[in-house]
């Protein structure tokens, strides 16, 4: 099992949840977070002149799935959330050693 | 004189007006502090009401308006609001209840201590700015007022011209916050680090209020119901319209058309008209208003950027510089027709140099007074909370508050 943390454009949101539903990946969770990468950061407006804010708002998509679709999760947010742009975001890949539905009890695989 | 109902009703409706300014500057001023400070920079404005309010009862109002000592301070004899009653005053605005005299003029001192607030927010200690507030309105607020307003003021005697307290409360409160501000130093990370406003449409919502409650600060001015009031009203929508489209076009030139500017330079625009609104025709708020968003606009960027003043909310380069535009802007567009008195586009030179004295022993008087009174509170309680509390912010460690709070929205 894999968790799949991927940090994206607060506007790609809505067709990256429609391409992973495609491929029936309907859990996840999805957070508010400030960041920065190679972006830097954009100027706004003080009463005169401006200033750079360099941590900008993205949006952060956390999913568990199985090992063979890690692939296909990764495809689905790459192909809807890029703009070819610095501030794309990106992707993190990480082992999962257990996972519990609280509902049922179930584990794992069959928690997913 | 005999009451006259219709001015009655004014003065008092101008009065709630002007009350309602300031907790329109607590969200101005709240809305552009960090989120961490946003409740202590609205708290400052509400503890002011509080605390001017019964001060200016207990001695303020007589100090400023009780019986003239040399010109420079107002007497004992309305003490407690002794001899402040339903009946008309003997000296000030014949036709109302002294009563709504001493309440409206009462409203001017709150928003005046409570305006000096902007400038030393993030970093002041509640305790040093209670005391400072009740010393400041004490020593500095009711002599100026008195010398300015008062019967026998020595200010007003010489014919200076201050229709509703640019110079009273404007260059006062401009002059103190910068004063304070050499005094306090600047916030931890200034200049530098990006100190973001919290919360852009609380401060437009503050601003509206203002402007909604400048026109009985203005207008109420002319403690009438009459043309006057009329004629300020006018002026005072004039020159804030004026001057926040103004502050708008500037930033637009630079970049885009900012909100937080536009609001900024309205109020500026009021700022300038304060003095003049009852001695200028109308029109002339309009370039009244366009030069003040121009000459505030600057004056904020060689405060921060050259002189790297930590005025934190530009009270000096808004309040004070557009006070001391305002001053002069009286003495050069005033009419004989409005209130009596030409100035110099009508052939009066002296006139001008009258407002330049007033704005000079104004700014002179409280710059030093306030340089005092802040040393004094700095060597008791001491002006600055500690580097922690000022890190973690003063809503947490001034008030114990915050203003968003759990983690369920």
């Amino acid at each position: 099992m894999k968790k799949i943390e991927a940090i994206i454009r607060e506007e790609k949101l809505d067709a990256v949840k429609r391409a992973l539903e495609e491929k029936s990946y309907f859990g996840m969770t999805v957070s508010e977070v400030s960041g920065r990468g190679k972006q830097k950061g954009i100027p706004l407006q003080w009463r005169v002149g401006e200033y750079r804010v360099d941590l900008l708002p993205k949006l952060k998509i956390e999913l568990v799935v199985l090992d063979e679709d890690v692939a296909a999760v990764i495809d689905a947010v790459v192909s809807k959330a890029r703009t070819g742009d610095t501030g794309d975001g990106k992707i993190f890949v990480l082992p999962v050693e257990s996972v519990v539905r609280v509902r049922t009890g179930d584990r794992d695989e069959n928690a997913i | 004189m005999d009451i006259n109902t219709g001015d009655t009703a004014w003065i008092l409706v101008s009065s709630a007006l002007v009350l309602l300014m300031t907790p329109g500057l607590a969200l101005f001023y709240g809305g552009m502090a960090r989120r961490k400070n946003l409740l202590s920079t609205i708290m400052m404005s509400f503890a002011v009401m509080g605390l001017i309010g019964v001060l200016w009862a207990l001695w303020g109002y007589s100090l400023s308006f009780g019986a003239d000592n040399g010109g420079l301070i107002g007497g004992l004899n309305f003490l407690g609001l002794a001899n402040v009653g339903m009946g008309p005053s003997d000296s000030y605005a014949s036709t109302v209840p002294h009563l709504a005299f001493m309440t409206f003029q009462g409203m001017f001192a709150v928003i005046t201590v409570a305006l000096i607030t902007g400038a030393v927010v993030e970093r002041i200690k509640f305790s040093a700015l209670m005391l400072f507030s009740a010393l400041w309105v004490t020593l500095v607020y009711a002599p100026v007022c008195h010398w300015v307003w008062g019967s026998g003021g020595w200010l007003g005697g010489l014919g200076a011209l201050d229709f509703a307290g640019g110079t009273v409360v404007h260059i006062n409160a401009g002059v103190s916050a910068l004063a304070l501000v050499l005094l306090l130093g600047r916030r931890r990370g200034f200049p530098g680090d990006v100190m973001e406003p919290n919360n852009i449409p609380m401060v437009a919502l503050g601003a509206g209020l203002l402007w909604f409650g400048w026109f009985g600060f203005n207008a109420g001015s002319s403690l009438a119901a009459n043309g006057l009031a009329a004629n300020a009203f006018v002026a005072t929508n004039l020159s804030a319209a004026a001057a926040g489209f103004t502050w708008m076009v500037i930033s637009w030139i630079h970049r885009r058309p900012s909100l937080l500017g536009t609001v900024t330079g309205a109020v500026a625009g009021l700022v300038a008209i304060t003095p003049a609104a009852g001695f200028v025709q109308p029109i002339a708020a309009i370039p009244i208003g366009i030069i003040v968003a121009v000459v505030c606009y600057y004056s904020i960027v060689l405060m921060k950027s050259k002189f790297k003043f930590d005025d934190s909310l530009d009270v000096f380069a808004v309040h004070g510089v557009g006070g001391i535009w305002g001053a002069l802007a009286t003495g050069i567009f005033a009419s004989q027709a409005i209130g009596g008195t030409p100035g110099l586009i009508e052939g009066n030179f002296s006139q001008l140099l009258t407002q330049f004295i007033g704005v000079v022993a104004v700014a002179a008087f409280a710059f030093a007074m306030t340089w005092l009174l802040g040393k004094l509170v700095d060597v008791t309680v001491g002006l600055r909370v500690g580097q922690h509390e000022e890190v973690i912010g003063l809503d947490l460690a001034q008030h114990g508050e915050r203003a968003y709070g759990g983690l369920l929205r």
